[in-house]
């Protein structure tokens, strides 16, 4: 975890979205639109596993599972809501593979500090935050649930 | 020679059908001169991801708001914007948008707060576009920079702030949100962000039209016929009211502004931007709670 409280990856991406110049930011951001991986075929075929996030104006489905010590996300949104694909995908590609722990420490002022606010509105960063607390209680639920099962 | 007004047999009826084009129109004339195509959208990256040949982006929030008061632009914003897009003010400039054009109306009426003499939607916005398979590009339009006066914006006509509201109280209103929103049952819409009213409910004596009953499935607007049912018939508005149209931020009541305005010919339409944000949150507003008021 990085000084700031954030694992790496994500802390990379924070660095990178500071740096670009304002206009790059939202080229950026369909970047991880696109780049957001396709549902496996364990949630694909049942999409009542995903957690809908009705705080984001578009559609968006997120569910976390926990393996082997590390959390995956896995989330979902249409194709025609970029922004709301690129936030999924941020939070995809910086903290997919990490710990539970280091999940749980990501702040929540997080989306604030992507430097976003003054290319996408800060109304539509709150999905974002929302996004981002509907993964951690998942992740706090499933330790919790693992913690009172017997092994 | 400005660009023609579409012939289309089902934009003849409507009162001002030089304020609406078809999709196939559009495709006709996307390289007429003095003709700039603006994509205004929910989704701030969509058009990123590939829009109309030579269409060039207007974002409501970061384009069209003032960044620090709650109001829109100045004049003097307004008129860089508009060189910085090429539109010039005899420059026909067609809107079209995501989510039935609700943003696609609301940049058209705040370009009308500021005069701008030609503009026109696209009838059923981006999906229609999409759906019927026309060409979408990712090329950044290279559009010349243009003159536009700095031109005094005029709220007077068509916009209704707080104080008007009061005043306009026992004239008709149309609360153009979903029925639980009106009914006080939700704050916000199904599925939508919090975006922050105290209070729930609607305007006193507001009827209850959702915006969507506009509108067909494919999102483009209802004949003639059926909105005059709609609007004359069942919400009662005669030809020479004076009507307020509000909805939580003024998006989605822009489009029924439009409605109104553009395509039933009523003269006396506001549209209350200020809308149940404003509303449901000031200290002593007025407000009806049950669900068949009006």
């Amino acid at each position: 975890m990085t000084a700031d409280g954030l694992p790496p990856p994500l802390a990379e991406i924070v660095a990178d979205f500071a740096a670009a110049p304002p206009r790059d930011r939202l080229e950026m951001l369909l970047e991880f639109a696109q780049s957001l991986p396709p549902l496996p075929a364990h949630l694909a075929d049942h999409p009542e596993r995903l957690e809908p996030v009705p705080e984001c104006q578009s559609p968006l489905f997120v569910t976390t599972e926990i393996e082997d010590g590390v959390v995956h996300i896995y989330a979902d949104a249409p194709a025609e809501a970029p922004t709301t694909r690129g936030f999924a995908g941020i939070f995809h590609a910086g903290l997919d593979g990490q710990p539970p722990e280091a999940i749980l420490a990501v702040p929540d002022d997080i989306t604030a500090r992507l430097a976003l606010a003054e290319v996408v509105s800060p109304l539509r960063l709150r999905g974002a935050a929302a996004l981002l607390g509907r993964m951690q209680r998942q992740v706090r639920d499933r330790l919790a649930a693992e913690a009172s099962t017997p092994t | 020679m400005p660009p023609t007004t579409d012939p289309d047999p089902k934009l003849a009826e409507y009162a001002h059908p030089e304020k609406l084009v078809t999709t196939g129109w559009l495709a006709d004339h996307l390289d007429d001169p003095g003709l700039v195509v603006v994509e205004s959208d929910e989704d701030i990256l969509l058009y990123e991801t590939g829009h109309i040949p030579g269409a060039v982006k207007v974002d409501w929030h970061t384009e069209l708001n003032d960044p620090i008061t709650r109001d829109y632009v100045s004049s003097e914003r307004f008129a860089e914007l508009m060189r910085s897009k090429g539109i010039g003010r005899d420059t026909t400039v067609i809107f079209y948008g995501d989510k039935s054009n609700w943003w696609a109306a609301y940049a058209l009426w705040v370009f009308s707060l500021f005069g701008h003499p030609d503009v026109r939607l696209v009838d059923g916005g981006r999906a229609k576009w999409e759906a019927e398979g026309r060409p979408m590009t990712t090329d950044a339009p290279s559009r010349v920079a243009s003159d536009y006066p700095v031109v005094e914006r005029d709220d007077a006509g068509i916009r209704a702030f707080r104080d008007d509201v009061l005043a306009h109280l026992g004239q008709p209103l149309v609360d153009v949100r979903s029925p639980d929103e009106y009914s006080g049952k939700l704050l916000h819409m199904p599925n939508y962000p919090q975006e922050g009213a105290l209070r729930g409910g609607h305007i006193p004596g507001a009827k209850s039209v959702p915006w969507a009953r506009a509108a067909n499935e494919d999102g483009s607007f209802k004949s003639r016929a059926e909105l005059d049912a709609l609007y004359r018939g069942e919400a009662g508005l005669g030809q020479d009211d004076n009507v307020v149209v509000y909805c939580r931020i003024g998006e989605r009541s822009s489009h029924t502004w439009f409605a109104l305005t553009h395509l039933l010919g009523y003269e006396n339409v506001r549209n209350y931007d200020g809308s149940w944000t404003e509303w449901g949150n000031a200290v002593r507003m007025p407000i009806e709670r049950e669900a068949d008021a009006g």
